[in-house]
């Protein structure tokens, strides 16, 4: 999608006092203009690669606290209908972008498991006059490995994040099956044709060239492997709408600045929500960069919204 | 759209919502980990509004604190956004008290001192004799593992005076602690919260001075309550008001009659 400058005065004016309108030049260095956003409110970013991972430095020790809190605990659910959504096989390979602390692998994975735990049992209770080989071979615990052990990879450009995780993933017994790479969803360091799926779980916003981390997941998607991104969204409900902006704006900077000590990036945070395309615009950035069967199911009244495409 | 102006380096500009939601939730972070001294400022910040506008009146009201407070905006190029961390102008004239009959303040800069390890010369402090207030102090810093610098910058006042005076008022709180003799423990610390409650009036410092025995031994909680509140008490009213103290001018002075100027009692032994 070309950016689009949009300077002057916003569209919304009602929307744009919820903007932080300190000075850009403070806060990033070599500015210039980018230009997507609904309100067409002027934010000059640039190396926001280095900013946005300053931000997550800050947050990568309390992020899982402050989801927890900020959400209410209600990610927990967004990101199990996301692997509802994906209802992946075993043998698949996963790509997570952005999955720093691991949540959506470590679902994919259980996932996987639960699977294999069932179609075993299936198996066993089938075979009536089974043979003691047989009977041993269905209880060893299911592996299915696929890429010498590794089911998932885990992709984050912030390695405190990636720490984060790997010391969850060892907190949990996930040894193997995960491995965690440090990398620019802009440019991944992946071959292609290599992943079953590709899941970004409210990583994309961040991502200065949106169409750039969409043209290198479908470059690493295997032909017919799926796209699938969880996302914040915009919520239609005029009513559902001006309680979300409240709680946002209100309630989540003093969150972050209680809980993580850290106001700023919290108040970014909820800045980069309002930035990021709506629905149908997501969607058809989605198709733009050559995906197929392009859908999205919007969770919470559109608070978060699963994107789906195939790679054919 | 005042909401966004933000008036001093580290302002934050804050809602009635937001400033009750931090109130609260630091107060709450604050008592769950007293440790967290970042919530403690919070809440000082956001629950004090009507008591430092009495401070700063105070202040006003004294040729001291005026001094203090006085700030001289830039000559040219108006508008910049005053920094509270631009070192005080008055440096070193002769015995390094600054000669008040020679009050030379370039535009740009001001008074408004702050008390940090780059504006304060330790080193000098230590060859001071002993006795003197800087002499005293250097040993407080010393004797307790502080440093000066460890106070947090103020970011939910919206008023840039407001702003500057509670944070004298956390720079001159180590002082404090040395003209009342009380040590950075857990019972030093509410005798001085005690003592800058009945001074300042800051809702914070009331809580602090209310909920601070709730965490103390059954031995220590007795002798706060015979000796250290009363003296506390009868000292917070009776005594000048320390946020009127230009420091910075006082340290070859003794302890004893800074103590005695003030109207502060020698403090009881531990």
């Amino acid at each position: 999608m070309p950016s689009s400058s949009r300077k002057g005065a916003p569209k919304d004016p009602e929307a744009a006092d919820l903007f932080f309108k300190e000075d850009p030049v403070e806060l990033f260095s070599d500015l210039h203009e980018i230009g997507h956003g609904s309100f067409g409110a002027v934010y000059f970013v640039s190396k926001c690669i280095r900013t946005v991972y300053k931000v997550f430095e800050n947050v990568a020790q309390k992020y899982d606290v402050m989801n927890d809190a900020m959400s209410l605990g209600i990610h927990r659910l967004w990101k199990d209908a996301l692997m509802h959504l994906m209802s992946p096989t075993p043998g698949t390979l996963l790509l997570d972008v952005a999955g720093g602390t691991g949540d959506i692998s470590f679902r994919f994975l259980d996932y996987i498991r639960s699977r294999q735990d069932r179609e075993a049992r299936r198996d066993t209770l089938s075979r009536q006059s089974a043979s003691w080989q047989e009977i041993t071979e269905a209880y060893q615990p299911g592996q299915s490995d696929t890429q010498g052990g590794v089911q998932a990879v885990v992709c984050d450009i912030n390695k405190e994040m990636l720490k984060v995780g790997r010391q969850r993933a060892a907190d949990r017994g996930y040894g193997t099956g995960l491995s965690w790479v440090v990398g620019n969803a802009e440019e991944l360091p992946f071959d292609n044709d290599k992943f079953d799926f590709y899941t970004i779980a409210f990583g994309i916003r961040n991502v200065t060239h949106i169409d750039q981390a969409l043209q290198e997941a479908h470059r690493v998607l295997k032909p017919g492997g799926r796209f699938l991104c969880l996302e914040f969204s915009r919520v239609s409900n005029p009513l559902l709408s001006r309680v979300y902006d409240a709680y946002s704006f209100q309630l989540i900077p003093v969150l972050g600045e209680v809980i993580a000590g850290d106001w700023k990036s919290y108040q970014y945070l909820v800045e980069s929500i309002r930035r990021f395309p709506d629905q149908e615009e997501f969607k058809a950035m989605i198709e733009d960069a050559g995906f197929f069967k392009v859908q999205f199911h919007n969770l919470t009244g559109g608070v978060v919204s699963i994107h789906s495409g195939f790679k054919l | 759209d005042e909401l966004y102006c933000r008036l001093y380096r580290t302002h934050i500009p804050t809602s009635p919502v937001q400033k009750a939601l931090l109130a609260a939730g630091s107060g709450v972070a604050a008592l769950l980990d007293p440790y967290r001294h970042d919530m403690v400022a919070v809440l000082g910040e956001t629950t004090g509004e009507l008591a430092l506008r009495r401070l700063r009146d105070r202040m006003r009201g004294d040729p001291e604190g005026y001094q203090i407070l006085q700030y001289v905006p830039s000559g040219e190029g108006g508008g910049a956004v005053p920094d509270p961390a631009v070192r005080p102008v008055w440096g070193e004239v002769g015995g390094g008290i600054p000669d008040p009959a020679v009050q030379y303040i370039p535009s740009g800069e001001r008074e408004r001192p702050r008390i940090r390890v780059s504006t304060l010369d330790l080193e000098r402090l230590g060859t001071m004799p002993d006795g003197s207030f800087g002499r005293e102090y250097l040993r407080f810093l010393d004797e307790n593992g502080v440093t000066p610098d460890s106070r947090a910058d103020v970011k939910f006042v919206d008023d840039e005076e407001l702003a500057f005076v509670i944070q004298r008022y956390r720079e001159v709180h180590d002082l404090m602690h040395t003209l009342l003799g009380m040590p950075t423990n857990m019972l030093g610390e509410v005798v001085v919260k005690w003592f800058e409650a009945v001074q300042t009036g800051l809702p914070m410092c009331i809580l602090g001075a209310v909920l601070g025995p709730l965490r103390l031994s059954a031995r220590r909680l007795q002798l706060l309550t015979a000796t250290l509140i009363p003296w506390a008490l009868r000292n917070g009213m009776n005594a000048h008001c320390l946020l009127n103290v230009y420091y910075e001018q006082r340290w070859e002075q003794s302890l004893e009659s800074l103590r005695e100027e003030l109207g502060i009692e020698p403090p009881p032994q531990l």
